[in-house]
């Protein structure tokens, strides 16, 4: 019995060693490990031994049964690392062609502008504050000091929808809103926007554009906030080494009101075509909220005190991004608008 | 408003000792925005273009139109030009005249402008043969200097203007272009710039202009014998001077005055024009100047009469530009005792204009108030550099000095003199007025410490009258109408000052209450799920055309699908004039634009859309998302099948249920559309309990035509983003994760093609709760062997329990219970497990 055993290890095994494919491993595993394999077959056999030589035969027969399975699994791992390998070598595929799309769609230009703007505003404690782009007159010039006929409204060419109706030519009149609604609170806040001017459109100038207006109003607010804010803002969003050249300038709705300059992100301040040789860009018009809005907006200026800035969104993202005309903003070519 | 200012005329008034882009720099610095800086003369070599004599004129041999001028230019030896000059030909006949002919001359290597190519070429001058006799240089135009588009003969300089200088060093100028903002008529003038500049400077201010306007001894009265002032609205008039020059004869201005004018930006015309508009650019005071006999009296009266008093409505005039004007009754007029004549700082009336016979000049200085005037420039469209100027606030201490001032000049020109009396009304003179400054006040507004003795000098240099103590009392000069606060005088120190000398700070004050803005993280969160889902964002314009967004319904004659546009009352083109009411159109144009260059668009826009409203100021102004996607899935992929197909109804649904689970809205319903741009049977409102949050689907073929694009599936999607957001959920409480495993199990039914979809997987969802845990559609499936009108759809059906392992047992019940409901509900068939 012994000996058939032995046999039939010595026959499994070679016969194992000689599968060279996968797929023909259940088969040898069923002709000798199955239910009707042939171990079972010669373990059935054991009942015709003597009760003597039963316990060895039993003993050997698991052992050898142990040994198939062990042999069975070596091959196993074998054959499937050389499937694998065999796989590995033949299965290169062309890296070169191009991969199925899943990438994002772009935002607009102007969208990630306004959202940087924010980002740095927001690090400051400045809150959005959003206002309508339809206006009253009053809004949009009468509460910022700027009555009818006022030689002040020279500076904005204005779309009229109707009798003391504007699309609003600025972000201000948000501060009127603003005011209004946070008094007697202190505030901080940016209001950006669509604006619109009366203007053709050419490669310098649309009738549509985004502006950024800031408002701070406190028991506190100098005009040495107001440059140090603009510093900071100019420095997170264009730099860290830029400086900044303030001028006294004229608003109606500002007092003392100035200009706020950057040293030209072209040239770095030495002149060039962009910044018409002056070495200067024009970052944003500012100053302290006259006294009249302040009333006009509820805080008693004599308690009081703010500051304001109004700047443009297009303008800085053509000078980073090289781009000379403005029409390509709201042209909406996905040729241009993809590059961002 | 833009001044120019020549840097020569400048320094009769301020000797700053500044180089041109140093001035312009403190000048901008302080407020007084310097735009650009002309230099006149700087292509003028001072060895090749000099002051010249023309000594000799002889005929050339061989044309008649042509003649030799020798000219002395300094040289031992004179030189020989080839001249055709009109001015010049004259005098080869009638022989020199007594007064030298000096004019410029440029040598040969001289950079020129050609005088005959008309559009500022520059040459460079060689020596050549004209009509074969040698040139050695040219006598110059003015055109050809650079200096004015005149080319009609050579330019002739004064008697005494150095022979043999540089003509750079005599005629070269530099002139300064502001661009003056606001109201300020004190800044807008050659005069009120020296006065900035000797502030900011501390240079001494030569006030030597309005010294020559001092009126003297002479009477000054309403009614001085020439004429009988009245003004009938005071409230529009504040003054009125009238000065009179006698016997003058109209002669062209001198050479200096026409010099600083041309360069002052204005055409000289004749003397007493000129010497009005000279003193208006050196003071900032307009004067008109009457044709003193043209001026009539009362009926019955002796003396002119000249009465400022509003318009009648209807009223008419011809103004000096030969226009004939119908005046409303806020406009203000000057009248003699015949009617009209002139539209007070408007325009002059042509009967009374100055002509080459005048030889009595009345002129006018008055003081009008600025926001009618601007008003009467704007409504008749009528816009002059007076009305420019007294529709700012202009100092009406000035009038008497400036018409003066400018009645000498022309006396001095013109011959004749100035009668020694002079009129003046004057019913609202100006009233001096104290601000009070205190010093604390100055220096929190600044948040710098400026010293009381440099906040009073500074004052003091701009003419401010300061009494100190605590506060400050501060008077205005009376060109100064501008400052009525401390809050204006504050701005005045801190400029002079100067912005430079202020070290930045951060914000100390108290930091606002912070709220979320909800609207706004919203929006956000939308733009990046549409990002996300790989379509482009666009922006598009408000103002767009009606005739556009009526294509978006197909019905013939159909009105607009959404009730009125808003319009804009001044549109730059007729076609675009009113204000979008909904997003679709401008995307759809968009997308017709890009299809010329891609295969694929996928474009969306989240923004504002204007919806009046009845018995409201202002329209709604309501925030939206529009999608849209066209072309093909995949558009240039080798991956072929898929993502070569035409993008379709499912591709928009996709978009929108990654919106909604992007922010974890549940609970909506699809229901078919009836939204005319859209295809009846491929659309789809978005339905959230009661509220349509957005429509989507296929657009209608003919709105695709409408729109100009391919014959080809176009899918929209639009949402309501405020009514969304409403549903914006940021408070899922965590759900429990199962880790007992699922039983898995799929179910076919076949039920009628009409029978939507979701009815299926409702119920089953429902019904199987809560141990169905998910349902997923994974087969749709029509054939002959289901019968007509049938459709087989097949769910994948997950099993799972929290607590235990479910038996087989279980979900056997469960699934009878599911398969029961939906044949006697749906009339489903169950087709059998797969």
């Amino acid at each position: 019995m012994l000996e058939t055993l032995d046999a039939l290890k010595g026959e499994g095994l070679q016969s194992l060693a000689g599968l060279e494919r996968a797929e023909d491993l259940p088969d040898w595993h069923r002709a000798y490990l199955g239910r009707k394999g042939r171990l079972t077959e010669a373990l059935r056999g054991l009942g015709a031994l003597s009760a003597e030589q039963r316990p060895a035969a039993g003993k050997r027969a698991n052992e050898i049964k142990q040994e198939l399975e062990a042999a069975f699994g070596r091959r196993q791992d074998e054959l499937r690392e050389a499937a694998l390998e065999a796989s590995l070598a033949g299965g290169g595929i062309d890296v070169t062609l191009p991969g199925r799309p899943v990438g994002p769609g772009h935002l607009h230009v102007s969208t990630r502008s306004l959202r940087r703007i924010r980002e740095i505003f927001g690090e400051m404690g400045f809150q959005v504050y959003e206002a309508p782009e339809v206006e009253t007159d009053e809004n949009n010039f009468g509460l910022l000091n700027i009555p009818p006929y006022h030689p002040a409204r020279d500076m904005w060419d204005t779309f009229w929808i109707d009798e003391g109706v504007v699309l609003r030519t600025h972000t201000s009149p948000g501060q009127i809103r603003c005011m209004r609604e946070y008094f007697p609170h202190p505030i901080r806040v940016i209001l950006p926007g669509k604006c619109y001017r009366y203007e053709q459109i050419t490669p310098r100038s649309e009738h549509q554009f985004f502006q950024v207006e800031g408002l701070a109003v406190g028991h506190d607010i100098r005009m040495t906030d107001l440059i140090g804010t603009m510093r900071e803002f100019a420095r997170k969003m264009h730099g860290g080494g830029r400086e900044l050249r303030i001028r006294g300038s004229y608003f109606p709705f500002t007092e003392p009101s100035i200009e706020i300059d950057m040293d030209c992100l072209l040239c770095a301040g030495k002149g060039c075509r962009v910044c018409k040789y002056t070495g200067w860009l024009e970052v944003a018009g500012a100053g302290m909220v006259h006294p009249v809005v302040l009333r006009n907006g509820g805080y008693d200026p004599a308690e009081w005190s703010g500051f304001a800035f109004g700047m443009g969104v297009e303008r800085p993202v053509m000078l980073h991004h090289g781009i000379e005309d403005i029409r390509y903003f709201y042209g909406n070519d996905l040729r241009f608008l993809r590059q961002f | 408003m833009a001044l120019r200012v020549p840097l020569k005329w400048l320094q009769d008034y301020v000797e700053h000792g500044l180089p041109a882009d140093e001035l312009a720099e403190r000048l901008t610095l302080a407020g007084l925005e310097v735009e650009s800086i002309t230099a006149i003369g700087a292509g003028w070599a001072p060895d090749k273009v000099v002051v010249g004599r023309i000594a000799r004129l002889d005929p050339h041999p061989d044309a008649d139109r042509l003649c030799l001028a020798t000219v002395e230019y300094g040289a031992a030896a004179p030189l020989t030009v080839v001249t055709g000059a009109p001015n010049i030909l004259g005098y080869l006949s009638a022989g020199l005249p007594e007064q030298p002919l000096i004019a410029p001359f440029a040598m040969v290597g001289a950079e020129l402008i050609d005088g005959h190519a008309g559009d500022g070429r520059k040459l460079k001058l060689k020596a050549g043969k004209i009509r074969g006799v040698v040139s050695e240089g040219m006598v110059c135009s003015e055109m050809e200097l650079g200096l004015s588009e005149n080319h009609e003969g050579i330019m002739l300089l004064p008697a005494d203007a150095p022979v043999g200088a540089p003509l750079v060093d005599y005629l070269g100028d530099q002139v300064l272009e502001f661009d003056i903002k606001g109201g300020f008529a004190h800044l807008l003038s050659v005069f009120g710039v020296a006065r900035e500049t000797a502030a900011i400077t501390g240079k001494p201010f030569n006030r030597a202009p309005l010294e020559a306007g001092e009126p003297g001894e002479a009477p000054i009265s309403a009614s001085p014998s020439f004429v009988q002032l009245e003004i009938a609205d005071p409230d529009l008039c504040a003054r009125y001077t009238a000065v009179l020059v006698e016997g003058i004869k109209v002669c062209p201005s001198p050479f200096w005055l026409q010099q600083r004018l041309l360069r002052a930006g204005q055409r000289p015309i004749n003397a007493v024009v000129d010497v009005t508009n000279y003193v208006m650019l050196e003071l900032g005071q307009p004067l008109h100047a009457f044709d003193y006999q043209t001026l009539r009296p009362d009926p019955g009266g002796e003396k002119p009469v000249i009465r400022v008093r509003r318009a009648k409505a209807g009223e008419r005039m011809r103004t000096l530009d030969g226009a004939e004007r119908t005046l409303d009754a806020e406009m203000l007029l000057i009248t003699d005792g015949g009617g009209p004549v002139a539209i007070a700082g408007v325009m002059g009336g042509a009967d009374s204009e100055i002509g080459d016979d005048t030889a009595d000049v009345m002129l006018e200085a008055a003081n009008f108030e600025f926001l009618s005037t601007r008003r009467t420039s704007q409504v008749l469209k009528l816009r002059t550099e007076a009305g420019d100027r007294f529709g700012k606030r202009m100092d009406p201490e000035l009038c008497l000095r400036a018409s003066l001032r400018a009645a000498r000049l022309i006396a001095e020109i013109c011959g004749g003199t100035v009668r020694a009396e002079y009129g003046d009304l004057y019913p609202r003179p100006f009233q001096p007025r104290t601000v009070e400054l205190e010093l604390p006040f100055l220096h929190r507004l600044l948040g710098v410490e400026i010293s009381q003795e440099e906040v009073v000098a500074i004052l003091r240099a701009l003419e401010f009258e300061v009494r100190e103590g605590e506060p400050l009392r501060v008077s205005p000069p009376s060109y100064r109408l501008d400052v009525t606060m401390a809050a204006d005088l504050v701005e005045e120190v801190a400029r002079i000052y100067g912005y430079a000398r202020m070290s930045p700070t951060l914000v100390r004050d108290e930091l606002p209450p912070q709220v979320r803005n909800r609207r706004l993280d919203g929006s956000e969160r939308m733009r990046d799920l549409m990002t996300g889902c790989g379509l482009d964002e666009i922006i598009t314009y408000s103002i767009i055309s009606r005739q556009e967004d009526a294509r978006l319904n197909p019905a013939p004659d159909a009105d607009p699908p959404d009730g009125k546009f808003l319009a804009v009352q001044n549109p730059l083109a007729d076609d675009r004039a009113h204000l979008r009411r909904r997003l679709l159109a401008g995307l759809l144009n968009t997308a017709r634009e890009n299809l010329r260059f891609q295969e694929r668009v996928a474009l969306f826009e989240l923004g504002v859309v204007f919806h009046p409203v009845a018995g409201q100021v202002l329209p709604d102004e309501p925030l939206r998302l529009c999608a849209l996607l066209a072309g093909r899935r995949e558009p240039g992929s080798w991956h072929g099948g898929q993502d070569a197909a035409m993008l379709d109804f499912y591709d928009i649904k996709g978009v929108a249920e990654t919106l909604h689970a992007g922010l974890e809205i549940e609970n909506l319903s699809w229901q078919r559309g009836s939204d005319p741009a859209y295809h009846p049977g491929r659309s789809a409102i978005i339905v959230i309990g009661e509220t349509e949050v957005g429509r989507l689907g296929e657009l209608h073929p003919r709105v695709v035509a409408a729109f100009g694009l391919p014959p080809n599936p176009v899918c929209a999607l639009e949402i309501d983003v405020e009514a969304l957001l409403q549903l914006w959920r940021e408070d899922r409480t965590m759900e429990p994760i199962s880790i007992h495993p699922p039983i898995l199990e799929d179910l076919a039914f076949i039920v009628d093609e009409s029978l939507p979809a979701e009815q299926v997987r409702a119920l089953i969802a429902q019904t199987g709760k809560p141990l169905l845990v998910e349902v997923a559609l994974f087969d749709l499936f029509r054939g002959p062997a289901l019968g007509p009108d049938k459709k087989s759809l097949a769910y994948a059906l997950t099993y799972q329990a929290p607590d235990r392992t479910l038996t087989d047992k279980e979900v056997a019940k469960v699934r009878g219970k599911i398969v029961r409901r939906l044949e006697s509900e749906l009339g489903a068939v169950l087709r059998g497990e797969i």
